[in-house]
Formats: structure tokens, sequence, C-alpha cells
């Protein structure tokens, strides 16, 4: 009986993505997957430069007016765009690891996220963040969920037995 | 060991077998049993690990040159 109970109330995952980096993004994406592959009901935050992970690859930077706009040219995103944190070199290193990964036969970041929505993973944009960079819910591609704040995201953590910041 | 499913994850790395098996075995029926064919040691651990936390059973391994072979049962 308290099985019975145990199956049907999902185990939960919460992991807060604050960084905007390939390797970082990889890391947060394989926890959320296998999460997911092991039955957890899995959430992803995402804050910052995470944000980054979750703009469209395609159209021009988003962001509400000069300032802002000139932010989101500098800071422009997009799974495809992701820099290594480390030998970037300019982009050899980053297209070097890329390479790497694809003969590895691994996905690729926007192949992740994907199979996370998929497999009913949440993405989560935070709503400060969006508004301090003027982003709005458009600047993010089709699998991103609504905007939500830290309260939300503490809701889940509270409720989680695995949490993590990336 | 017999197998009624094989799953052939050679040459993929964490988390693509675990994934991979995640989705292959809601096809099967309780009772069945999956084979899955890797080469990444890391399933050896992450496995056994997987089964524990879906509940399914985890019925051994054989390994034989880089080939790794892991059954599990659907357990419901």
């Amino acid at each position: 009986m308290v099985e019975q109970e145990k199956a049907t109330e999902k185990e939960k995952m919460t992991i807060v993505v604050f960084s905007g980096e390939l390797d970082k993004a990889l890391a947060a994406f394989i926890l959320a997957t296998t999460g997911a592959s092991m039955g957890m009901d899995v959430s992803m935050f995402f804050t910052f430069w995470g944000l980054n992970i979750l703009k469209k690859n395609e159209g021009g930077p988003g962001g509400k007016g000069l300032m802002k706009k000139m932010l989101n040219f500098m800071n422009r995103g997009g799974s495809k765009r992701l820099k290594l944190s480390k030998f970037h070199m300019f982009g050899m290193g980053t297209a070097m690891m890329k390479k790497f990964m694809k003969e590895s036969h691994l996905p690729s970041i926007d192949e992740f996220i994907q199979m996370a929505k998929d497999m009913g993973v949440k993405l989560i944009p935070c709503s400060t963040s969006c508004g301090v960079m003027g982003l709005a819910e458009g600047a993010f591609r089709e699998e991103v969920g609504s905007l939500a704040g830290a309260a939300f995201f503490l809701n889940e953590a509270r409720q989680s037995k695995v949490t993590l910041f990336i | 060991m017999k197998a009624d499913h094989t799953l052939d994850c050679m040459g993929l790395y964490c988390p693509m077998p675990i994934v991979k098996t995640a989705q292959r075995i809601k096809e099967l029926k309780p009772g069945e049993v999956l084979e899955v064919v890797a080469d990444d040691k890391g399933i050896k651990q992450d496995m056994p690990a997987w089964a524990q936390t879906t509940g399914n059973e985890f019925l051994g391994m054989e390994e034989r040159g880089g080939e790794i072979k892991v059954y599990v049962r659907k357990t419901k």
C-alpha cells in the first residue's frame, strides 16, 4: 500500500541554471534528462546568464530600449552560440569540443533542450532576470514555460530530494 | 542470460544509455527482460542505480572484451 502511494507521488528534482556556458549547460541537461529517466519530476529554473541557453537561435537580439538591446546584442545567447567556460580560444576550443561531443554521439544542447521537453522537464525562466535584462517571453524558444520567481522555485526545491545550482 | 528485447547502446556515453533504457522499457510488458549492450563503463554503476530508483529489477551483467551486457526486468 505504501509502495503504491510512493509510485504515484513522483520524486522531485530542481536545478538552478545560473551559468550560460556550453559545458555547464551540458552538465545541467545531462542531470535533468537522467533525472527524468529515473522517474523524477524535474524543473530547471534559468536565471541570469543561464537565460542565454533558452534564447532563440534565430531572429535579432531581444530587449526593450536601446541600452537593453545593446546588452542583448553583446550577450546574444541561443543554444548554438554558447561558449566553453575554459579554452574558448576565440571559438576554436568550443568548435573542437562540439566536434568531440558529436563524435561521442552526445546530443547537442539544442537536442538536449528538445529531449528534456519531450521527457516532461519544465524549463522556467526567472522573471526578475528577464525584467532586468529587458527580455520578453517571446525572446525564448517554444519549449520554454512561463516565467516564475524565487518563491516558485523555493516551493519546488522544498519538495525536492535533489536540488542543484549550476 | 535470456532477454525478450535488446537495446544497442554501443558507442554511447552517459546519459544516453539510461535515457534510452527509460524510453524503451515503457514498451515492455511487466515481467519482460531488457538486455542493454553498451561499452561505456559507467553503465555498470548507472544501471543498478537506475533500477533501484525506478523500482525495476536489475538482474546482472556480463562483460566480454569491451562489451558490457546488462539485464533489467520490468516490474510494473
